[in-house]
This record gives C-alpha cells, sequence and structure tokens, in this order.
C-alpha cells in the first residue's frame, strides 16, 4: 500500500468514527447551504449563469497557448514581469531567486493554494526567511503547523475556544471565546508585519487576458495589504487560471462567491495591473507573476478529463460532498481536498500513489451538480478508476471480477450460486469472507428469501 | 404494453418481492409483463471497479437478453442508469453503440415507466402510513428523476409523505465502495438513516432497492424502527388495502 493510501485508511477511520467532529463540520456548513441557497435564488436563472460560468472557462483552457500569450504580452505592457515555471522545482526556484534579489527580510503572504502546492513556506523557511500568512484561517493553520484542512476553509475544522488556545500560547494574548476578538488579535499582530515585510506573496484567482491583469478575491483585505504595501509583489498562478476577458469577470466573480462562500459577492475584489507608475504614490516597484504548469498541460491533453482545468477553487465540490463530511479535510494527504482534489490529484502527483481518492467514492454526483463551472467530477472519478486497472495491476480485482463474470455469463450457474447462498447464508455469515464479512460488520442483511425472484416467476407469471 | 422486466441481480436473490411487486403493479395497469431467465447482472460492480473490459461483456450479453424486448422496466435507478446512461459510454466506438442507444431509449426505471411512458399516477391505491422519501443518487442525477415517484406517493389515498433535508443526500452504498471504503460508507449511512428515522415515519421509501438494502441493513443493526419498502413494494401494498 503506497504511503498516501495507508494515512489515507488511517485518517478516514479515525474521523468517521468521530461523531462529534463529523457533526460539528456538518453544523460548520449549515450556515453556508442557507446562506449558498439564498443567494442562488437570486440568480434569474443558475444554471444559465453555470453555463455561461463554464462556457468562459472552456473557451480560455481550450485555446490555452494563444490566451495566456495574450495576457503575458499585456500583462508585461503594463510593467509586470512574468516567469514561466514548468514544475513545483522550478516555481520555488523563480521565487528564492526574486526574493533573494529584493534583499527580503521579512515575506508576508495571502492566501494561495498554488503556493501549497509547491511547498513555498518551506522552501522560504530553509532558505531563512521568515514568512507570515496573512489570510485569518492560513495564519492560525501556519501557527498550527498544519496544512489547510479544505481549500477555501483553512481552520473550519477548529472551535473557538481552540483558536484562543493557539493565540495564548503563540501571541500572548488573553483568552476569549468572541471571534470579533479573536480577528482583532490576528488583525493587531499582523497590520506591523505588512509594513515591514519586503515581499508580498499573493496568488490568483484569474488572469484577464484582455487587460493583462489578476484579479482576486478575498473577504478580509489581507491580499490588498499584501499586493500594495511591500516593495515587490509576487503572484504564483496556475497556468489554466486565465480568462479571455474582464467581461467574463461579471459572472465568474459572482459565482465564484456564492458557490464557494454563500455570499452574493466576496467583500474584496481587486484588479492588479503592473507596479507602482512613475508619478504614482502607491503600489509595489516590481511586480512578478509566476506561471506554473506542473502537470496542467499532462491534464490538457487528456481530452476527457480536460475540463477539471475549469475549476476556479470556489470549494462547493468540497461543501457538498458526503465522504468529505465525514473524513474531513487531512484524511485526503493533498493539497486539494474533496471531489476536485481526487480527480486531478492522480494527474498532478500519478495515478499510482493516488488512485485510491477516486475509489473512496459512492459516485453520488453531489459534487458534479454543485460545480459552478459544470467539471463532470465524479464522472472523472470513473474514468480515472479505469485508467488505474490499466496501469496498477491489482490482482485481486482482476480475479474478484473475472470469477463474477464467469458466474454472471452462465444464468443456470448464477441462479445455483445464489441458491448455494441462500442455503448456506446461516453458515456463511460466521466466516472472514471478503466483502461479506465486512459489509456484516456494521450492517444486517434482509431476511434470506427461501426462493429467488426467477423461481417465483414459474408460479406467478400466468396469474 | 409487453413490459420486458429487468430484475437486478441481487433483487432477483436477497429481495425478491421488489419483483413480485413490480409485476403486481404492472399487471393492475394492464401491462403484458415477461421476465428474460437468461438476464443476470448488467455489471455495474465491475464498471465502478474500473474493469471496463469486463465490464463491457455483461452490456453485451444485457443488449442480446433484450434485443426483442418492446420496453424493458427495472424496479432499480441504478441499475437501469447503467443501461440507460452508461451502457451507451462504455460501448462508444464498438459495434454494439447503436444498439446501446438503442436499449437506452426503450428502458425505463419503474416510478418513471409509471409516470413518463404510461402517464399514470393515481394506480387506485390506498395506505394509511406515514413515509419519508430518500433520492437514490443514479435516480436523482443520472436519470433525474425527482418529481416521478413523489407523485406517485402524493396519489396513494391516505399516505403522508414527510420530506427532510437529507432526502438527496447518498447513503453510502455505492456498490463494492461500501465493502472497500466500510467505515466511510457506515458514517454515511448513520447520517442519512438517522435523519429518516427522525421523521417518525412508518417506512422509508426509495425507487432503489441497493440503496434500501444499505439503509435498512443499518436500521437492522441499530434496531430501529422505521423499515426500508420500495416504491413498487409500497404500490403493491396499497392494492391489497382497497
Amino acid at each position: 500500500m503506497s504511503d498516501s493510501k495507508s494515512i489515507f485508511i488511517k485518517e478516514s477511520t479515525l474521523t468517521s468514527a468521530d461523531g462529534d467532529q463529523r457533526q460539528f463540520i456538518r453544523t460548520a456548513l449549515g450556515g453556508y447551504y442557507k446562506n449558498r441557497d439564498l443567494y442562488k435564488a437570486k440568480y434569474r436563472d443558475w444554471e444559465l449563469a453555470r453555463d455561461a460560468a463554464s462556457l468562459a472557462k472552456w473557451s480560455a483552457v481550450n485555446n490555452l497557448a494563444e490566451v495566456l500569450e495574450k495576457f503575458v504580452a499585456k500583462f508585461e505592457s503594463n510593467g509586470g514581469k512574468v516567469h514561466w515555471a514548468r514544475d513545483a522545482a522550478e516555481a520555488r526556484q523563480i521565487i528564492l531567486d526574486l526574493v533573494a534579489k529584493a534583499n527580503a527580510k521579512a515575506v508576508i503572504k495571502s492566501k494561495c493554494m498554488t503556493t501549497e502546492e509547491i511547498h513555498l513556506n518551506d522552501a522560504l523557511e530553509k532558505a531563512g526567511y521568515g514568512v507570515v500568512e496573512s489570510d485569518l484561517g492560513e495564519f492560525i493553520q501556519q501557527l498550527r503547523g498544519e496544512a489547510p484542512y479544505h481549500f477555501v476553509f483553512p481552520c473550519m475544522h477548529l472551535k473557538r475556544e481552540a483558536i484562543s488556545e493557539l493565540f495564548t500560547k503563540h501571541l500572548g494574548t488573553a483568552p476569549t471565546d468572541s471571534p470579533e476578538e479573536l480577528t482583532m488579535i490576528a488583525r493587531r499582530h499582523l497590520r506591523k508585519l505588512y509594513i515591514t515585510a519586503d515581499v508580498g506573496i499573493t496568488g490568483a484567482n484569474f488572469l484577464v487576458a484582455d487587460t493583462g491583469q489578476i484579479s482576486i478575491t478575498e473577504n478580509e483585505g489581507n491580499a490588498r495589504l499584501t499586493a500594495a504595501m511591500p516593495r515587490v509583489h509576487i503572484a504564483l498562478s496556475g497556468i489554466e487560471k486565465v480568462i479571455n476577458s474582464i467581461d467574463d469577470l461579471s459572472v465568474l466573480l459572482p459565482m465564484l462567491a456564492t458557490a464557494g462562500a454563500g455570499q452574493p459577492m466576496t467583500c474584496y475584489n481587486t484588479l492588479y495591473a503592473g507596479p507602482k507608475k512613475p508619478g504614482e504614490r502607491d503600489g509595489p516597484e516590481e511586480f512578478h507573476l509566476v506561471l506554473l504548469d506542473n502537470a496542467r498541460t499532462q491534464l490538457l491533453a487528456d481530452p476527457e478529463q480536460r475540463d477539471a482545468l475549469h475549476c476556479i477553487r470556489c470549494g462547493a465540490c468540497l461543501n457538498v460532498c458526503p465522504i468529505f463530511k465525514n473524513i474531513g479535510g487531512h484524511a485526503y494527504g493533498t493539497t486539494y481536498q474533496g471531489p476536485i482534489g481526487s480527480v486531478i490529484t492522480p494527474h498532478l502527483r500519478g495515478l499510482k500513489d493516488w488512485n485510491h481518492l477516486s475509489g473512496a467514492s459512492s459516485l453520488c454526483g453531489a459534487c458534479t451538480e454543485a460545480c459552478p463551472v459544470r467539471i463532470d467530477l465524479h464522472h472523472h472519478l470513473l474514468q480515472n478508476r479505469r485508467n488505474a486497472a490499466k496501469v496498477v495491476p491489482n490482482l485481486f480485482d482482476r480475479v474478484f471480477h473475472g470469477g463474477f463474470n464467469f458466474v454472471i455469463k452462465r444464468p443456470a450457474l448464477f441462479s445455483f450460486g445464489g441458491k448455494v447462498f441462500r442455503k448456506t447464508f446461516g453458515l456463511l455469515k460466521h466466516l472472514p469472507i471478503p466483502y461479506l464479512g465486512t459489509w456484516l460488520k456494521s450492517r444486517d442483511l434482509p431476511a434470506i428469501p427461501a426462493k429467488s425472484f426467477r423461481e417465483q416467476w414459474k408460479d406467478i407469471k400466468n396469474v | 404494453m409487453r413490459v420486458s422486466l429487468f430484475i437486478p441481480c441481487f433483487v432477483d436473490q436477497l429481495t425478491p418481492q421488489v419483483g413480485l411487486a413490480t409485476v403486481k403493479v404492472l399487471k393492475k395497469l394492464g401491462q403484458e409483463v415477461e421476465f428474460i431467465p437468461t438476464q443476470t447482472c448488467c455489471g455495474q460492480p465491475s464498471y465502478n471497479s474500473g474493469q471496463w473490459e469486463i465490464a463491457k461483456e455483461g452490456a453485451i450479453r444485457t443488449l442480446e437478453v433484450f434485443r426483442d424486448a418492446e420496453v424493458v422496466v427495472g424496479p432499480s435507478g441504478s441499475c437501469v442508469a447503467m443501461i440507460k446512461k452508461f451502457y451507451p459510454e462504455l460501448l462508444h466506438g464498438t459495434k454494439y453503440e447503436q444498439e446501446a442507444k438503442n436499449l437506452s431509449q426503450r428502458t425505463f426505471e419503474f416510478s418513471d415507466f409509471l409516470v413518463t411512458k404510461l402517464k399514470t399516477i393515481d394506480i387506485g391505491a390506498s395506505l394509511n402510513k406515514k413515509v419519508t422519501y430518500h433520492d437514490g443518487c443514479h435516480a436523482l442525477r443520472e436519470l433525474r428523476l425527482k418529481e416521478e415517484p413523489r407523485k406517485l406517493l402524493r396519489a396513494v389515498k391516505g399516505l403522508e409523505l414527510i420530506e427532510t433535508e437529507e432526502s438527496e443526500s447518498c447513503c453510502g452504498f455505492g456498490g463494492l465502495f461500501s465493502v472497500k471504503f466500510p467505515m466511510i460508507s457506515t458514517a454515511m449511512v448513520q447520517v442519512k438513516a438517522s435523519a429518516l428515522s427522525r421523521t417518525g415515519a412508518d417506512y422509508i421509501v426509495s425507487s432503489d432497492p441497493s440503496c434500501l438494502l444499505q439503509i435498512g441493513g443499518w436500521l437492522s443493526r441499530e434496531g430501529k424502527v422505521i423499515r426500508p419498502l420500495h416504491i413498487a413494494e409500497l404500490l403493491a401494498m396499497g392494492i391489497d388495502h382497497v
């Protein structure tokens, strides 16, 4: 078993048995469902809006090279500098070099899952730079030394008391159970850091090709401070974040907020177009954008699952996923949790080590139904299973399904086998038979009938 | 109409009463019912496990079974979705593609057949019971059947339908998922079945016998009083009651 799979089994076993934690997550999401439905209802036609959002992403992803070139030319004409990174190592090196060149002593960051994907904080710390997360949830997770639990709500698994204790321990503040006061503690702590930081690192929600701007969505204002206060602004983005036109934001920004956070719009939606120009008072002196591939072009080459690149990282699929709600975010062991993570991680990090994520789904389709850009998520999990069966030999599966097929292609044998099973069930249920024994650990089977349907059909067909 | 029954393999062996009830309701509605005994399993377990080459064999056999059928009706959203939705995808690009599309058109989930094809909502049943409904994921999200079973239930005289916020959430069965990841599957059915149990209904009704196997299996183990019941069984019961 791969490490990632054994971690998954261990963590998901723990959390799925933890009734309190599961109830806490469901309660936390309760408010989201209510607000999401409230604001979805304000759309004249949510399904049509999904079509529009999906089309906006589809048209960019399916002309990716062209749209990216257009974006880069415009972005650089605004005074920014683009750096291309093939993989995580290249991206880390580019950013480390930029930070070194800026003679930085302190680095501040706003929320960016792509930096998690390339493990940037580790690299910066190893190189001796202090780096602080400025998004409240990410700040809390950084203090805990723990990966985000959910890629939109990083610390949704934590109760207020846990956060208060954490602040007392690390910041020496008095215990409180007021969310406002907890927010103010973090705010007072972080405000000083924006001023002293030399480099600010952000992500990007969208790269707008026709204006050469990057669009960042947030609720706390921390990304604006991170981008605007330090001398150097470095943004990191996957190449799939590009969109054709600023007009596309008119559907993508509200959908991102409603689907992801149950908001009509997030509090701050900012477009960044290059560094401070001569005569301007505010803004960074340098503005760098690192564009990351990291296997995205590989996914682009797969016509069946290319639409996974439409993802705007809203997190709607996690919020509705019964697997996520019952095993929590850390079991995945991935940068991107939930259904989208289970779809793309095998592409980004290898099918061999990550195909168990595709198997760990009842294929209920709640994710696909929730996705604002219509990614066919649960069917992609099926395709990953098919792909895995080809490249990762699974002897048990081959024997099991081969044997099953041997039986079902012979109706008389199927009927006989069924009869034997029913007659001997009283004995079989005590034996450690694969699958049957597992089922019976937590569930009963119905009272076993004396006759099958096909046996009874003979008696009733002429009635 | 000549209706060819599509009885899921586990219904055949474990819950034949669902098949018998299906026959009873169809006959009550004046349909000529046949059962072709060469049918076994549609191949979904192998399909969902990534063993698509094996699943294709099951699909091709099922195409042969129903080659001459006028319409095919199955009391399972999941197994019907396999034929209706996944066979054409599985056999895409093969010589069976057209036949798969053709069978897809002729195949109906039980409640869909009554409401859409026979245009019958009130089958003349009556039952003084309280029920809550579980939407099987395949019926709901692959076949888009939400209102069809509810229309049938609302037309049963004396029946009270109690809806819950959890009606659309997955029961955690997912075929072999239920035994490959039993801890997650059990956590899911606990959330689902507890919520439905709290309604105080007499029965949890669904158009999917595989979900009912999961929900019923957990309820039985936990000693809950609410019972699982397939919608065909409920309607058949309602016919007797009149």
